[in-house]
């Protein structure tokens, strides 16, 4: 394991830390890259936001107009469902077009670079850049080389910021608050940029969060982060208020980071046997997409404490409140 | 330097709102499910207030909803950061229903503009009116209201609405 690999804040190419806001309640960037460099008050006003934007959603003209004109490219170089679909739904709420880019295909195939194909787009003239790529860091240096607004949509092992965002907001919601509840957070912790965007965000609203794992995926070094790292699931689970399943990304599963997908449902498997030992109005939350019968059995994905499908919904306000904060701090430099 | 000059003191926006009541309750026509809509902030709280004098005119049950504008406005582009998004919060069905929209002053009329695209968002109610505390010249649309609290005449002079719940005070002052 490398030096940098619990934050990976120094990892990504071309990562910079934008400099430090002044101290304010309203939005001043352009681009949102990762939750690590946000405040907490930035964090809270994205949430005031998008539960305004909740409403939207349950009108029956789900439409509203706040950005006529402007177009939303998807510019995805690593597969994706329900994070592309919601980013299209939310900004098509908005009123704005988009425009869906599919690596595989295209003129990437061709051995273009991901600068030229960028400015290629942005010559059609868009607003703004929603990015999914397998290189950490790849959003924040197109953030520094183009007009575009830009989204990061997940980048690498680093940042998943708007599924971190929906975690946080979907707890908030069920829990009405983050500081002083414990979030466990279960699964593949050293891949997953999930896991990463969670850790910063909840940390800095005042939660305790704890990482559960298997050794090879939950490196003690994640506590850097300020996190508590266990690789015993069944000590946790009784004091924990969240448990959030990450997917156990089947290719991994090959490799030799643990021994059988016997072995790892026993260990870390979410069963209803297990859920015995958590509390009652434990909250289980799972970024999707789920390995039924591997880190969540079927009933309690479906079970009462679940909140998957919550988080989907959710995930429409948050996109909607990024998009139209990052295009409202657009008009500062006029 | 300008002055200051009071325009309805505490006891002047009660009774305001008392005749804006009365004037609403003679208009609703006989029948019709009575909602009263206020446009965030200030409108908003004068809509509850219109709702608790509207029941010594005979109307109990109205519906009472907030609605924010800021989705809407023609200016989105120029506050950038400034524009704070609220909750829209209406949990009543607009579709027959009659609405009177309630702002604090009417001025360019943009605002209004925006209350009413918002609202044919929601529904097509079987009327919508309006009904300000404040009316101001100024007008950039051809926007008119139905009832009125106080009208000023003076083009130079601007209107300020204050409410308890929003300012701690009641008053209106014109400067």
């Amino acid at each position: 394991m490398s030096q940098t690999l619990p934050g990976l804040a120094h990892a990504p190419t071309g990562h910079e830390k934008t400099p430090p806001s002044p101290p304010t309640t309203t939005w001043r960037r352009r681009h949102l890259l990762g939750l690590e460099d946000l405040s907490a008050e930035e964090l809270l006003h994205i949430f005031q936001t998008a539960e305004s934007f909740k409403e939207v959603s349950t009108r029956s003209i789900k439409k509203v107009p706040a950005l006529r004109g402007k177009v939303v490219v998807n510019l995805f170089f690593e597969d994706s469902t329900r994070t592309r679909n919601s980013f299209t739904l939310a900004a098509q709420r908005l009123s704005a077009d988009v425009l869906e880019f599919a690596a595989a295909g295209s003129s990437v195939s061709k051995g273009e670079t991901l600068l030229d194909t960028v400015r290629n787009i942005e010559a059609m003239g868009i607003d703004f850049l929603v990015v999914r790529h397998s290189a950490g860091g790849a959003p924040h240096y197109l953030a520094r080389k183009v007009r575009s607004c830009v989204i990061n949509a997940g980048d690498g092992q680093h940042e998943h910021p708007t599924q971190g965002l929906i975690d946080i907001f979907t707890i908030r919601e069920l829990k009405g608050r983050i500081e002083g509840l414990h979030v466990a957070i279960v699964g593949d912790i050293a891949h997953s940029r999930v896991a990463r965007s969670n850790i910063w965000g909840l940390t800095k609203l005042g939660a305790r969060v704890t990482v559960v794992g298997p050794t090879t995926l939950v490196p003690r070094m994640m506590a850097t982060m300020g996190c508590d790292v266990s690789h015993d699931l069944d000590e946790v689970l009784p004091h924990a208020d969240v448990i959030n399943m990450l997917r156990i990304q089947n290719e991994r599963i090959t490799s030799r980071v643990f021994p059988s997908t016997e072995e790892y449902v026993r260990l870390f498997g979410l069963t209803r046997e297990r859920m015995r030992r958590a509390r009652p109005d434990v909250l289980v939350m799972h970024p999707g997409p789920v390995n039924r019968g591997i880190e969540l059995a079927a009933d309690v994905a479906d079970g009462p404490n679940s909140s998957i499908l919550r988080q989907v919904t959710n995930g429409l306000a948050i996109r909607m409140a990024v998009l139209f904060l990052v295009n409202q701090a657009t008009a500062i430099d006029g | 330097m300008s002055t200051t000059q009071v325009l309805l003191d505490a006891a002047g926006i009660r009774r305001t709102i008392d005749r804006l009541a009365a004037d609403i309750a003679r208009s609703v026509p006989a029948g019709a499910s009575l909602g009263v809509i206020g446009i965030r902030s200030r409108g908003d709280v004068l809509a509850a207030r219109l709702i608790e004098a509207l029941k010594r005119h005979g109307h109990a049950n109205v519906a009472h909803g907030a609605l924010d504008i800021t989705l809407y406005r023609d200016d989105l582009a120029h506050k950038g950061p400034d524009a704070i998004l609220k909750k829209t919060e209406i949990d009543f069905d607009i579709e027959d229903r009659y609405i009177i929209l309630v702002d604090d002053v009417l001025y360019t009329g943009r605002s209004v503009r925006a209350a009413l695209n918002a609202l044919a968002d929601l529904g097509r109610a079987i009327a919508v009116r309006l009904a300000v505390l404040v009316d101001r010249p100024g007008r950039e649309l051809p926007i008119q209201a139905d009832f009125v609290g106080i009208r000023v005449d003076d083009v130079k002079e601007t209107v300020n609405v204050l409410l308890r719940e929003t300012d701690g005070q009641d008053r209106v002052d014109l400067s």
